[in-house]
């Protein structure tokens, strides 16, 4: 068994404490604002200049003027805010933001992360990524925890170009929650029935398995019978 | 009396020329200034270099002007995005060059520049393909990667509101690159929503001062728009 992509997105939401400030990423993490139940206040940031974002805005409802880094119409919430460029990222770079969630192509055992060239990719492009991913606090990658070819993304070391080195903190995948400590990758949840040795098995780098491992706690409609994708 | 308005889009880049270097405000549709960059594709300067987050959609305004061969050089963050069919075109053709920047090294880079500061060191892309080549420092135990200011002849962005002393306003999302780029550039222009008279902007509500526009052109919105910008302020 394995998550769905939803399933990997509540789980990253309950991670995240009341007051966090956290900027949100494109796909599977995009999905995680819609899982932060009604009891946290947790304040999304987006990188064209908006803090206290809220959901997708209603079809008809759309504001022109309104929308995220990835070019949707968004909505505001109470308490919300809107600044410039150089604000947005002075929250950024200034670690200002306690969590960034990212998607990542690869993540090394040190907490290195490759997400921002694709094999192959003819047009290259960087956004706010290594803003992102140099500057927050806490870097979450989430990710499918193979590729749609069956090889590992979790590698002792990056093949890809990096967006930067030794930032990411934890790792949420389909099949597993994992902490980059300085000891090296430790093996925190796996996903309903799965043990430890296989989804050490579908990952390249060493993973030591914390004491307390235990099975992620998401409602069974988020259990897929295959991985994610 | 002052008086910053300009009547068209047309006067707005009468004086742009042959390689000159714009910014180019917005992101996404908020905040860009599209009738003026319709007006510059008309307009025919060429061998310019644009500085701009992404690289235009389609083949109208930015996708447009590089879509004509008028761009020589794009200096963005996000010029990737698929629907770009016209940079990725001459891109892959090698008939435009392409200065990549991080996002937020792009907007602190025009910021530097009209702050009258010549570069700044940030720890953005230390160790990585693009830092390649540039001078590094270690600062409190961090490595930083020099980055330049980067000035420009001319600065187009688009404001809601704007009065003839060349304050303006932004609503929701449209503030983005344009308050930095009407800094840092020799001569800018804003195309706006609606001109108001003076003092029609309440002083704590001017995010662009006066002081740093030499232009602001109406530039009246489609009536759909007009509806829900005024249902939502």
């Amino acid at each position: 068994m394995s998550l769905t992509r939803e399933g990997i997105a509540y789980r990253v939401a309950s991670e995240l404490p009341d007051g966090s400030y956290v900027n949100l990423g494109i796909g599977i993490p995009t999905l995680v604002s819609s899982f932060i139940g009604p009891n946290k206040e947790v304040f999304f940031h987006s990188e064209n200049g908006i803090l206290g974002m809220g959901p997708l805005a209603q079809p008809g409802h759309e504001d022109p003027d309104l929308i995220n880094a990835g070019k949707q119409y968004v909505t505001l919430l109470p308490g919300a805010s809107v600044f410039d460029h150089p604000t947005s990222f002075s929250m950024i770079r200034g670690g200002h933001v306690d969590y960034a969630v990212l998607g990542a192509l690869e993540v090394a055992a040190n907490g290195d992360l490759a997400n921002w060239r694709t094999p192959g990719e003819k047009v290259p492009g960087v956004g706010g990524a290594m803003d992102l991913a140099f500057g927050v606090r806490k870097v979450i990658v989430t990710m499918t925890h193979i590729t749609n070819k069956g090889k590992p993304k979790i590698l002792s070391k990056c093949t890809l170009p990096l967006t930067a080195p030794r930032c990411v903190t934890h790792i949420f995948t389909d099949m597993a929650v994992i902490d980059v400590t300085p000891e090296g990758l430790l093996l925190r949840e796996v996903a309903p029935g799965l043990d430890p040795k296989t989804v050490q098995s579908h990952t390249e780098a060493p993973l030591r398995v914390s004491p307390n491992c235990k099975e992620m706690n998401v409602p069974a409609n988020f259990h897929a019978a295959q991985a994610a994708r | 009396m002052v008086d910053k308005t300009l009547k068209t889009c047309k006067e707005a880049v009468a004086g742009v020329f042959d390689g000159a270097t714009i910014l180019l405000g917005g992101f996404g549709d908020p905040g860009l200034p599209g009738q003026i960059l319709e007006a510059l594709r008309l307009q025919g300067a060429k061998n310019l270099t644009v500085v701009h987050n992404g690289s235009g959609g389609g083949t109208h305004a930015l996708g447009g002007l590089i879509h004509d061969g008028k761009v020589r050089k794009l200096i963005a963050s996000f010029p990737s995005n698929p629907g770009n069919v016209s940079f990725q075109e001459k891109y892959l053709k090698g008939e435009i060059e392409l200065e990549l920047v991080p996002q937020g090294t792009l907007a602190e880079r025009i910021r530097a520049a009209g702050a009258g500061l010549g570069g700044f060191f940030t720890p953005t892309g230390a160790g990585t393909d693009l830092a390649a080549g540039k001078e590094t420092r270690v600062l409190d135990g961090r490595e930083m990667v020099f980055e330049k200011a980067l000035h420009a002849d001319f600065a187009f962005v688009r404001a809601y509101r704007g009065d003839r002393l060349g304050n303006l306003n932004y609503r929701m999302a449209m503030r983005n690159f344009n308050v930095p780029m009407a800094t840092a550039a020799k001569f800018v222009v804003a195309e706006i929503d609606e001109l108001v008279p003076v003092g029609g902007i309440g002083p704590e509500d001017v995010h662009t001062q006066g002081i740093f526009v030499d232009h602001v052109v109406e530039v009246v919105r489609h009536p759909e728009y007009l509806k829900i910008t005024t249902e939502g302020r």
